[in-house]
């Protein structure tokens, strides 16, 4: 590979079938958070789960940066902190990871799912710990569940360490009987919004309803040839893979974020399912109304307002999508770790003719490239927020639009909110 | 391996960090994988820095393994060379890259820059975040003054000033990003020198350039305000430049006047004039009637090992505390710390194990916690108050007004954080005289009345703690529940002030188990109170 020598090599070419927008192509230093943090959401998901990080003390640290407020004395996440003694010898490490496992589920006799979480560290020195999970769980005996991913920053970013574990689970999943059908959908969602989108389908009369992550990491959804799934999130690409390969089928949708997207997402599924499209807007023509009028008020305020996007979430496409179609806003360059063609040819469609999408990153090339343009509002991680802000550009925190319920007709006005807030901020301060 | 659920320190690179975004004109390129750039957060969101800091990673991923990540180290230190064109160039990596063994500091040597290249050595899997900064700090001073020449007249700094017919002059040595209140400590420090005819000749690494650096030896002696970071570089800079160095850290009144009479000794100045303008309230508010009620309160004391030190001594000597234990993460100062807590009798705690430390508060239960954010939690768990003395650092712990915790200044700083998480003295009074009142019980509270495990440190922060989070606090822990209340001694435990009530209840436990008595009648509460009574 040349690119590795060049820190930035930029093509511009055709971005395949559904889509001619031009996309740059980025490598070089980036800012992001590796697919660890991904645990940071998932613990408080799955409540009967543990995620055991073994790596180094600068995985612990990551960790308790990103989980920022040490909010929960002891969080259900922990990490096995590799040694000197440990990179010496495998064997040693084996024995050292079975010694803080038996230590650990002695402490916590509530974890019921353990996840092994592999790092740089622990790949870089080949500790296997798809091995290890299958010795583990034998030895404790079916007492507890003992599975393992990597959330590594070698082989993902920060989301994506969410796709790995859900992956990790797919195998795990029970079959579900011939003959039955069952809707999937795919992607953490706060626990509000699941439940909106379950009263959603039951009027339409599709069932059973399964979400993956579930809320207890026992209860698995089950999974087979009946099975349609449905993305809620980005991210997910690797887990749908694995899904498809237990012969479950993928429902083509845009994300739904904004009113339009969550009214295409639905009348994806029921087109899927067999649902009139009648029955869809008659089922929805309420909350739509309602997110109608809640979203006008947002509208006003960030029609005609320009946002640039740096790479974080992969939520970045869906929701420029979004920002552009829903609020009246210009796009700026839309920045995404990387493009998933699995999952975002639906959202690719929708968005403004002339986005320019950038797919890796070259932090400074990219923020000079911010610099000249000075969108209204810049969408960016922890890290660079606050720097920018000093620069006189207003900003947005990716990761907030990672915890916070965006998703369904009534998050819609909420979701506007989020960037409303930051310009409306700007405009009150009198310095 | 070592299980951790928080960490005090993060790895040595973090404390490299430190060092290149305390000074100017310094740049450091990190070997590290994508996601380690985290770090920047810990600058920009916790001490609200408005730069990025001056460190760029080479973001290594996995499909950069098979190929040359040399090539990727080497792209990217002469991209920064020529983007941020600093004075000086650090380089170092992070635990992965450790791993790798492509020696960036090596390749970097060896690129021919014209700027001073440090190669640091920061391992990663035996070393941590302040050994990390004491070191990059360290090497630098050492690259950058090596083989220059000892000053006239250097080891006597009073008769150098003399000669020179000037003020004494001194380099603040120590204070760093991400320290705690490193900010306003310099700038009293700066002024408690002033009240001596002393000058701050320069302050680093803070607000340092790899220029000012080079004038250290033109200073007449050193001061170590922060050990963890500056000890070392003081030790070699006695050696090679014959600069004596304060060893006194003016955290405390006491330590002030130490401080001001070591300085006054080295700087050939009297001190009387400045010990005599002081401004402390400390002695007499500690001394007004109001504070009897804090008359032997029982304390933990847990941080780094200079504030540790420091508050031991305040603890003891100028709030007439009573030490229960103490403990620091500061490995590197484990002698120091052993030596002060035989000398009052307890046992230093020498650990990074949070679960060590939760552990040890819950055996002692004090009346009080000095700690870091991560004791505040533990003593809001345990429903302890608790005031916050050392880093790691939180946002709290910037504070937008002036709050430095040395000098006189940092005295009177000092006293309303540890006394305004203990109930006040008046307000005890009146609790306990008016506690049939319904405004003092809590039973029925009105709702603006803040419960005990808000009133803590830091004050406002606390407010937001939800209700579930308040209620896990004061349940009782695991195993402790098979002591059984009755009803009518349940009710009398409740007529105990709220403050005072968990410790009550706890110790009518404790007796009732050590004397194998099942359910505790108010006669028994009575009894427990006589046995540990004071
Ligand atoms: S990038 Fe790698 S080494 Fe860094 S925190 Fe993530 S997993 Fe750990
Ligand atoms: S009534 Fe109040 S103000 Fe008056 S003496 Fe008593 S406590 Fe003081």
């Amino acid at each position: 590979m040349t690119e590795t020598a060049s820190s930035s090599s930029t093509t511009a070419h055709p971005a395949g079938s559904s889509s001619a927008l031009p996309i740059r192509q980025e490598r070089g230093e980036r800012q992001a958070f590796c697919g660890l943090s991904g645990i940071v959401w998932l613990h408080r998901k799955m409540q009967d789960s543990f995620f055991l990080v073994v790596g180094s003390r600068t995985c612990a640290h990551m960790m308790q940066s990103a989980a920022g407020v040490m909010i929960f004395a002891e969080p259900r996440f922990g990490t096995a902190l590799l040694q000197d003694r440990d990179l010496a010898g495998l064997a040693d490490a084996n024995d050292e990871l079975d010694r803080v496992v038996r230590e650990l589920l002695a402490r916590r006799p509530d974890i019921g799912t353990l996840f092994l979480v592999a790092t740089c560290p622990s790949e870089v020195i080949k500790l296997d710990l798809d091995t290890a999970a299958a010795r583990l769980q034998q030895s404790h005996n079916g007492r507890v569940r003992i599975l393992a991913y990597s959330g590594s920053g070698l082989d993902t970013s920060f989301t994506q360490g969410e796709d790995t574990c859900l992956q990790a689970l797919v195998p795990h999943l029970p079959e579900l009987p011939a003959m039955e059908r069952s809707l999937l959908v795919v992607g953490s969602l706060a626990d509000v919004v699941e439940d909106q989108f379950k009263r959603l389908f039951d009027k339409l009369g599709i069932g059973p309803l399964h979400f993956l992550p579930p809320r207890r990491a026992a209860d698995l959804p089950p999974v087979g040839p009946g099975t349609f799934l449905i993305a809620a999130q980005p991210f997910v690409g690797e887990t749908i893979d694995a899904l498809r390969e237990r012969g479950a089928h993928l429902i083509a949708a845009p994300f739904p974020l904004g009113i339009q997207g969550t009214r295409a997402w639905l009348h994806a599924v029921a087109a899927a399912w067999g649902v009139a499209p009648e029955l869809v807007d008659e089922v929805i023509a309420a909350p739509a109304a309602r997110a109608e009028t809640a979203l006008a008020r947002y509208r006003e305020q960030l029609s005609g307002k320009r946002v640039s996007f740096l790479p974080d979430s992969q939520l970045e496409i869906p929701l420029g999508r979004f920002l552009a179609r829903e609020c009246g806003m210009q796009l700026g360059e839309l920045g995404v770790p990387y493009l998933d063609r699995r999952l975002m040819e639906p959202e690719l469609a929708l968005l403004p003719a002339n986005t320019r999408l950038t797919e890796g990153q070259d932090l400074e090339p990219q923020l000079e490239r911010l610099r000249a343009e000075r969108p209204d509002i810049t969408v960016c991680g922890l890290g660079l927020a606050n720097p920018l802000e000093a620069e006189g550009l207003t900003t947005k925190w990716a990761i907030e639009l990672v915890f916070t319920p965006i998703q369904g007709f009534d998050q819609a006005a909420d979701l506007a909110e989020l960037f409303a807030r930051p310009l409306n901020r700007r405009q009150r301060l009198g310095f | 391996m070592e299980l951790t659920v928080w960490t005090y320190e993060g790895p040595p690179h973090i404390g490299a960090m430190r060092i290149a975004a305390s000074m100017d004109a310094v740049h450091l390129v990190l070997h590290a994988p994508l996601g380690d750039s985290y770090a920047d957060l810990l600058f920009t969101m916790i001490a609200r820095s408005p730069a990025r800091p001056p460190v760029s990673y080479t973001s290594f991923q996995a499909r950069d393994l098979g190929g040359d990540t040399a090539q990727l180290v080497k792209t990217r230190l002469a991209e920064t060379v020529a983007r941020f064109k600093p004075q000086a160039l650090l380089v170092g990596e992070a635990c992965t890259a450790e791993l790798l063994q492509d020696q960036p500091g090596a390749l970097a040597t060896g690129m021919g820059f014209d700027i001073p290249v440090i190669p640091l050595e920061l391992p990663a899997f035996t070393r941590k975040e302040s050994w990390g900064a004491s070191e990059t700090f360290h090497q630098l001073v050492r690259s950058l003054l090596s083989g220059r020449p000892v000053p006239e007249g250097a080891g006597d700094p009073a008769s150098r000033a003399k000669a020179e017919g000037r003020r004494p002059r001194a380099n603040l040595l120590g204070p760093t990003a991400l320290g705690f209140r490193c900010r306003d400590d310099v700038a009293e420090v700066t002024k408690l020198l002033d009240t001596l005819g002393v000058d701050v000749h320069l302050v680093a690494p803070a607000g340092a350039t790899p220029a000012d650096l080079v004038r250290i030896p033109e200073a007449d002696f050193n001061l170590c305000l922060y050990p963890e970071i500056a000890h070392s570089t003081c030790i070699w800079l006695e050696r090679m430049f014959k600069q004596p160095w304060v060893r006194t850290v003016p955290i405390g009144v006491g330590a002030t006047r130490d401080f001001l009479l070591e300085v006054a000794r080295l700087a050939g100045a009297d001190p009387e004039p400045a010990l005599a303008q002081a401004r402390t309230r400390l002695p007499w508010f500690s001394r007004s009637v109001d504070s009897t009620y804090l008359t032997g309160k029982r304390v933990f004391i847990f941080g780094d090992a200079t504030h540790v030190m420091a508050a031991v001594r305040i603890a003891r000597e100028e709030l007439g505390f009573d030490v229960v234990g103490l403990g620091s993460y500061s490995r590197e100062f484990a002698r120091e710390l052993r030596a002060l807590a035989e000398e009052i009798g307890v046992e230093a705690l020498i650990t990074d194990d949070y679960l060590a430390v939760e552990a040890q508060v819950a055996e002692l239960h004090p009346e009080l916690v000095l700690g870091t954010q991560m004791e505040r939690h533990i003593a809001k768990r345990l429903g302890i108050p608790c005031a916050v003395i050392s880093s790691p650092v939180h946002v709290q712990d910037f504070p937008a007004r002036y709050a430095p915790q040395m000098g006189f200044e940092g005295a009177n700083v000092i006293f309303d954080t540890w006394v305004h998480p203990l109930m006040m003295g008046l307000e005890e009074h009146l609790i306990t005289m008016f506690r049939e009142d319904i405004e003092f019980d809590d039973g029925q509270v009105p709702k603006r009345r803040p419960q005990a495990a808000e009133v803590s440190a830091t004050g406002g922060a606390e407010a937001g703690v939800p209700e579930h989070e308040r209620a896990e606090a004061r349940a009782p822990a695991a195993g402790e529940s098979e002591v059984r209340w009755e009803t009518d001694a349940e009710k009398e435990l409740r007529k105990i002030p709220f403050f005072v009530r968990g410790k009550a209840r706890r110790n009518t436990e404790n007796f009732a188990r050590e004397r194998g008595i099942k359910v505790i009648y108010v006669d028994t509460l009575y009894e427990a109170k006589a046995h540990f009574g004071r």
